[in-house]
């Protein structure tokens, strides 16, 4: 290979900076994104749940809808078409005056996406749990929210802690999708530096490194939680 | 001892026959390769237009596939191998590099700056073409200068010289310029398009090439002084002069015929896109000063 290796770059001013700036972006990206997948991906499981035929209708339209078209599509949709389709002057506004337009499009996009697969997730923990308890539920007088509050969803949630992990490292790694439309993350800026410096072999093992980082941390977190949170005879790390 | 004396001589004769052409390949490791793989393996671009693209036949085309075809015509008659393959691989202004050094490419045909950071990596031949960085606007948007984009907003593509160029002038003169990233020409074209932004800034040419694809070309303008000055040259892996000097010399040979004058024409005045953009004295002046003598 004809190829002259300078690890110094990744120390160097600027470029030290750009990655950890990167890394920011990124793992701002990634919770922001998190924080609508969870919130909405549980309503949408939940709604795909329960005994009301248009709310399961809804539901299962949105996981369809966001499941299956590919990620890269929707953002190019997002940040490209619905400007759009918006009336002229809040199209307008969103094209030049929402505050950090590349970053909401890319945490919107990743977030209502992923929110289709925690759905499915929500909505497997609570098929998992069986009938019996619902009627349990209902038969001792709780209202269906109830039922969902107090009966289904802390034991559903906490079946699925294994799942969601995969889900909140996929969020991690799909955010440097961000980059096609100008979000300054970690694989954006590691292209960068491999532009300025043509290191790239130097700047693209610095962002693998610090991807497994990201996801490691991750792992050994969601870990705890599902240590802390295991139901005693259910499906945890203790069944093992 | 005769027998020893029978293989010197066998192998001198061989190494004379095998040497009859004018370049010595033994030292070329880029052509051993070739040899060995029975393949040339060209780097191209699939939207450079009108240097390297896809054609509608789905096969690239374009002034620098045009130039490499004539180079590997050449390396053909070198390595007497006139069966030798051609494989196309595509690149983008991000893989280019890596490919070239990892040995994926033995050359890449697109629209690639020669500048002296990437010369760490790898080598250029000749210039082909002069090119710099300016503006796409809108014809009405009233903006002529960088300076004009005070207070507006400009699509930049990442990784590329003239992001580098634009801002450092933004810098330079402490301007107010909101800046898009984007990925590539087509998308930097979009935001121009659907007003996300008011200016696109990439090579002179690339600009021309993206008008006259728009859907109303006579909607957009190329304006403003180059930022900066970017020199084409085909890409070829470094620290191989023997091979490098053989895409040298069928340039020099172009040139100097006037042959790259009539290849230039049949791509840009006005080109199969209409990009209408005749021979630069610069440019003119450039084929002139590379036609080295034999």
């Amino acid at each position: 290979m004809q190829y002259n290796w300078n690890w110094g770059v990744l120390l160097q001013g600027p470029y030290f900076e750009w990655i950890l700036s990167g890394l920011g972006w990124t793992i701002g990206t990634a919770v922001a994104a998190w924080v609508i997948a969870f919130s909405l991906g549980s309503v949408i499981g939940v709604m795909r749940t329960t005994n009301i035929p248009v709310l399961r209708a809804i539901g299962t339209a949105y996981v369809e809808l966001f499941r299956n078209v590919p990620l890269l599509v929707q953002l190019f949709l997002w940040y490209f078409v619905f400007p759009e389709l918006l009336p002229k002057v809040a199209g307008h506004w969103v094209k030049r005056d929402l505050p950090l337009p590349e970053f909401s499009t890319a945490v919107v996009c990743l977030g209502t996406y992923s929110a289709s697969r925690v759905a499915e997730q929500v909505r497997a923990g609570i098929q998992s749990i069986g009938q019996g308890q619902r009627y349990a539920g209902l038969a001792m007088g709780l209202t269906p929210v109830q039922v969902y509050r107090y009966v289904l969803l802390p034991v559903a949630y906490r079946i699925i802690v294994p799942p969601l992990t995969s889900d909140f490292l996929g969020i991690f790694k799909n955010s440097s999708l961000a980059l096609t439309i100008g979000v300054l993350e970690l694989t954006a800026q590691t292209r960068q530096i491999s532009e300025y410096t043509f290191q790239p072999f130097e700047a693209f093992t610095a962002a693998t490194v610090l991807y497994c980082l990201i996801t490691f941390i991750v792992m050994t977190a969601m870990r705890i939680v599902e240590r802390r949170t295991a139901i005693p005879g259910m499906i945890s790390l203790e069944a093992k | 001892m005769f027998r020893f004396i029978g293989i010197a001589v066998a192998a001198l004769l061989a190494t004379l026959v095998a040497s009859t052409p004018t370049f010595a390949q033994d030292d070329s490791y880029v052509l051993k390769r070739i040899k060995e793989r029975g393949v040339i393996n060209v780097g191209h671009r699939e939207a450079s237009i009108p240097f390297s693209y896809i054609g509608p036949d789905g096969k690239p085309i374009g002034y620098s596939i045009d130039l490499c075809m004539k180079i590997i015509d050449k390396i053909k008659e070198e390595i007497q191998a006139p069966d030798l393959k051609i494989k196309f691989v595509p690149v983008t202004s991000q893989t280019r590099i890596p490919l070239m050094a990892n040995g994926t490419i033995d050359m890449e045909c697109g629209s690639t700056t020669n500048n002296l950071t990437r010369s760490k990596q790898v080598d250029y031949l000749a210039v082909t073409f002069i090119t710099g960085t300016q503006m796409g606007v809108k014809k009405n948007s009233g903006i002529n200068e960088i300076e004009d984009l005070n207070g507006k907003a400009i699509a930049l593509s990442l990784g590329t010289t003239n992001e580098k160029a634009v801002k450092a002038v933004i810098q330079e003169k402490g301007l107010n310029v909101k800046i898009v990233m984007v990925k590539d020409h087509p998308q930097g074209w979009l935001a121009l398009e659907t007003g996300r932004v008011d200016a696109y800034a990439t090579d002179h040419v690339l600009v021309y090439g993206l008008i006259s694809k728009s859907k109303d070309p006579s909607q957009f303008k190329v304006t403003g002084r180059f930022l900066s000055y970017d020199p084409y040259g085909i890409m070829v892996p470094r620290n191989d002069s023997t091979y490098r000097l053989i895409g040298n010399t069928v340039l020099a040979d172009l040139m100097r015929s006037g042959e790259m004058v009539k290849l230039y024409d049949k791509w840009f005045n006005p080109g199969p896109t209409n990009i209408n953009m005749p021979l630069s004295p610069t440019l003119r002046t450039a084929f002139e000063i590379q036609a080295l003598p034999y």
